[in-house]
């Protein structure tokens, strides 16, 4: 298990991203999966920087993990924010035409479908987001 | 992310090389902006893209209906590969969008 603590701003997205990457490449973690788990650090990262600690800003870490049976990466966010549960956003709706498009709740529907579990929990008083995807 | 631009009269293509997310959506959307102007046909090359995500897409929306304004000419997005693809897919931009 490898982890990274950062301020919780957009601009510590590119760090993230490489750290991250650095450890799935040392794994071998196939090129999609990695773009994919790439995706759903910037639309859950980019949310805790723009509301964990605004407008303020707070620390955030980011753990990564691999886990056997089935074989799976696992990233972990926590930050000290205000509690919230990205989950509880209503799926938006994806046959709209382009007039009546809302991009609302797009990114988290993103890290939905690209990944093979996400949780949520608020705990000892930290926001605690949990991706998985299979490999 | 590295844009390179190529122009052909009024065709502009856009050749996008890295990550298009939270951090690099606004350089495009201002490279966009930049050649709006005299640009019939915006065609936004994906050949060396690793992926998008829901930042880039909005970026694409808006330039979308920017072009649905003005009634003419529009913008093309080529050389997708299969995770921007799923991506389409799955928020029904590919429905949107004319993604060759």
């Amino acid at each position: 298990m490898k982890e990274l603590t950062v301020d919780a701003t957009l601009e510590s997205i590119p760090a993230i991203t490489d750290f991250v990457d650095e450890q799935l490449e040392q794994f071998g973690c196939p090129m999609k999966a990695q773009a994919q788990i790439d995706i759903a650090i910037d639309e859950l990262f980019s949310n805790i920087a723009r509301y964990a600690y605004h407008p303020g800003v707070g620390p955030a870490t980011v753990r990564v993990e691999v886990i056997e049976a089935p074989l799976s990466v696992v990233i972990t966010f926590i930050d000290q924010g205000v509690p919230y549960d990205p989950l509880s956003q209503a799926d938006p709706d994806v046959t709209l035409s382009a007039e009546e498009r809302e991009l609302g709740g797009l990114g988290i529907y993103i890290v939905k479908k690209n990944m093979s579990e996400i949780t949520y929990e608020y705990k000892d008083g930290r926001n605690i987001l949990r991706i998985r995807k299979e490999l | 992310m590295n844009i390179e631009k190529k122009e052909n009269g009024n065709e502009i293509t856009l050749m996008l090389a890295g990550r298009l997310d939270t951090t690099t959506a606004p350089q495009l959307e201002e490279k966009i902006n930049e050649n709006m102007e005299g640009a019939e046909t915006m065609i936004l090359d994906f050949k060396e893209l690793e992926y998008l995500s829901s930042a880039g897409l909005r970026v694409l929306l808006g330039t979308h209906k920017t072009f649905m304004k003005r009634g003419k000419g529009g913008l093309v997005i080529r050389h997708v590969n299969e995770t921007i693809h799923e991506v389409f897919e799955v928020t029904g931009f590919l429905d949107i969008l004319n993604v060759e």
